[in-house]
């Protein structure tokens, strides 16, 4: 079952090829057109609560392709997201200062020269490479370290958590020059546009929206590269990997740096829309929390984790607010019972007409088992 | 000297904390691969016992000892319903439990909200504990010897368990090698449902004992529950002197560094140290020798 869900169908060259063809630009004309449809239906209000959905659906595409394609499941994603939004946030508050200024809050510790890693984000073009490379490079570094030495499953889980743990603490320990537990906020503008115009949050979220498109189309062209066949290989067969000749550490390290690279993105884009970040924004629970679309949608499909991240960050807005306690109750029955019992997530609901019709219909036992074989043969004639 | 002795105490003090939180942990992530994210709510679990038998009976110490008792086996009920209704149907992957058990620690922590609110709360202490006692003359707080002593007690009877009874032989058969104790005619599943009993019975204890240093709220385990975490990882899995070096060595770490700089700098240089050290031993400080390739 799980076969028939990763592996996907092999293409055969039948009356279905031309729409497999031709499907992913239908997709992208169709998502391009419900991006820009969206600023007219929606007010102001809401459009920046969906740019916000559309950050975390950075970070979660990111998660589908090391977890649900790579299998390193990294409970740690806050530790990237606040790098970028850490980095995204220094220089948007740098901008506002003229030289020799430092911020509001360092001027009550009275501090009166900027610390060095906020003078290396005030040049704008270091502050937007360095919002992916600072994340990408921390994961490289960590995934060296842990990978190499060939530790995984829990054990890069409980790292990953660690880590953000001591992040979190450490933002907060260190109020002085990262303004502690309430983070950084305030933001007038954003490269030189005003962030208190309509248009310019309109801006924004078009920002928002095609990165997330762009990020989702890097993902699928991973996923049928052969780097995406070696990042399958080393989830489910590791040491076969390693005898076919294979270093499964740079393949995990290149997929989880990707990763991080998507969630400091996602980060630096979070700051302008929301306007604040700071150390509850990427602690162990939001960490986790940043899973439970990618949980929800699928890990391994591709569209699962951005669908699944709109779906449940509309639906906290819609009850958390109204229903405090109801809604978390509902957030960890999520993770109960998705995780248990349909681990593939909505990705899973296109078995459910084979798998009911083998439960009730009788005689079609084969069905999904057949459709897998048939799968991974054409697979293996393709190649 | 002077100033060495007290740091050493605290790092001891320290450690035995962790080992506490750590130990049920262990026990099971050594046995089945399950990481129980809601570990650090069943010591929760333990410390509300421990306020509603203070608050029931006063501060005393009958209190305090029924407290333990009634932790351990609140907290292990629960260990035990979570594994037959869902970690049992998920042995075959163990990463998964991470998240299932993630979603039962937000259950519980909304649960405990709803039940006693959210602002923290006191379990009135024994008299004798909340007094200093002084040890080769530096005055220490009673209620960390007491957690001292209390980590070792536990530490001691889980060994001996494991050591001297036809349960633990059965325990250590089903860690070592569980198809083969299966075939032996050991039923796993029982065993794994008691150990499952007896792990999470110990983090209620834990929950009891740290009731005496902090406040108890909603989200008491979760401060203790990422540092258990790397003391398992650390420690290796399968037997418990791993998690009990580690601890220690961990705690002693810890106040070592939180002396002379701050506790946020001290939990990123013990996180740091945990990692390079597995850089030296990747499965961690003990590991069962298998044929599994590492």
């Amino acid at each position: 079952m799980s076969n028939g869900i990763v592996q996907g169908i092999g293409s055969d060259k039948s009356a279905g090829a031309v729409f497999e063809k031709y499907r992913v630009w239908v997709g992208i004309v169709v998502t391009v057109a419900l991006i820009f449809l969206m600023p007219a239906v929606l007010s102001g209000y809401s459009l920046g609560l969906l740019s916000k959905y559309l950050c975390y659906a950075m970070v979660a595409v990111g998660i589908g392709l090391a977890w649900g394609q790579g299998g390193m499941l990294t409970l740690g994603q806050g530790l990237f997201f606040g790098l970028g939004a850490y980095v995204m946030a220094i220089h948007l508050k740098l901008e506002e200062l003229g030289p020799g200024q430092v911020p509001d809050f360092m001027a009550q510790y009275g501090i009166t020269d900027l610390p060095g890693f906020w003078d290396l984000f005030r040049n704008p073009v270091v502050a937007v490479i360095g919002v992916a490379v600072v994340p990408g490079a921390v994961a490289a570094v960590l995934g060296i370290l842990v990978f190499g030495r060939g530790v995984r499953g829990a054990y890069f889980a409980i790292l990953s958590q660690a880590l953000v743990a001591a992040f979190s603490v450490l933002l907060v320990g260190q109020s002085k020059t990262t303004g502690g537990a309430n983070g950084l906020s305030d933001f007038s503008g954003f490269f030189g546009y005003d962030l208190t115009d309509p248009a310019n949050k309109q801006m924004i979220y078009y920002i928002c929206a095609f990165l997330v498109l762009a990020m989702v189309l890097i993902v699928r062209w991973i996923r049928r590269s052969f780097m995406g066949e070696l990042i399958i290989g080393v989830r489910d067969q590791e040491n076969r990997m390693k005898f076919l000749g294979y270093n499964p550490a740079s393949i995990k390290v290149f997929a989880f740096s990707l990763a991080a690279m998507f969630a400091g993105i996602g980060g630096a884009m979070f700051v302008p829309v929301v306007g604040i970040i700071s150390p509850s924004d990427i602690g162990v629970t939001p960490s986790i929390l940043m899973l439970a679309g990618v949980v929800i949608g699928g890990r391994t499909t591709l569209l699962g984790p951005v669908v699944g991240t709109l779906l449940i960050r509309f639906a906290e807005t819609q009850l958390s607010d109204a229903y405090p306690s109801a809604w978390t109750y509902i957030e960890g029955l999520i993770f109960i019972l998705v995780i248990a019992f349909a681990p593939y997530g909505l990705g899973q609901a296109k078995d459910l007409w084979p798998w009911l019709k083998e439960r009730f219909g009788g005689g079609a036992g084969s069905t999904v088992g057949d459709v897998a074989v048939v799968a991974s043969e054409a697979k293996a004639v393709e190649a | 000297m002077n100033m060495l002795f007290p740091q050493i105490v605290a790092g001891l003090s320290n450690g035995s904390i962790l080992l506490l939180a750590a130990l049920g942990l262990s026990l099971t992530f050594g046995q089945m691969g399950v990481i129980n994210n809601a570990h650090g709510e069943f010591m929760m679990a333990g410390a509300y016992t421990a306020y509603v038998m203070s608050s029931l009976i006063g501060g005393n110490a009958a209190s305090l000892a029924l407290a333990l008792v009634v932790g351990f086996v609140v907290a292990g009920l629960l260990g035990l319903l979570l594994d037959v209704l869902l970690l049992e149907r998920m042995r075959t992957r163990p990463l998964d439990t991470l998240l299932v058990t993630f979603g039962v620690s937000l259950v519980l922590q909304q649960v405990a909200r709803d039940i006693f609110g959210s602002t923290g709360v006191y379990a009135q202490a024994p008299e004798a504990l909340t007094k200093p006692v002084t040890i080769f003359g530096y005055s220490f707080p009673a209620a960390r010897l007491f957690i001292f002593i209390l980590a070792i007690v536990c530490v001691a009877a889980l060994y001996a368990v494991l050591k001297l009874t036809p349960l633990g032989r059965q325990i250590r058969a089903t860690s070592e090698n569980r198809d083969l104790a299966e075939v032996s005619g050991i039923s796993t599943k029982a065993v794994d449902h008691v150990t499952f009993f007896i792990g999470s019975g110990i983090a209620g204890v834990a929950g009891v004992a740290l009731s005496l240093l902090n406040s108890i709220s909603y989200n008491f385990g979760t401060s203790f529950i990422v540092q258990a975490f790397l003391v398992v990882v650390a420690g290796g899995v399968g037997q418990l002197k791993g998690a009990v070096i580690a601890s220690f060595v961990l705690g002693l770490c810890q106040s070592a560094v939180e002396l002379p700089t701050s506790s946020s700098i001290a939990q990123m240089s013990v996180f740091l140290i945990v990692v390079i050290f597995l850089q030296f031993r990747p499965q961690g400080l003990v590991a069962i020798r298998s044929r599994n390739l590492a």
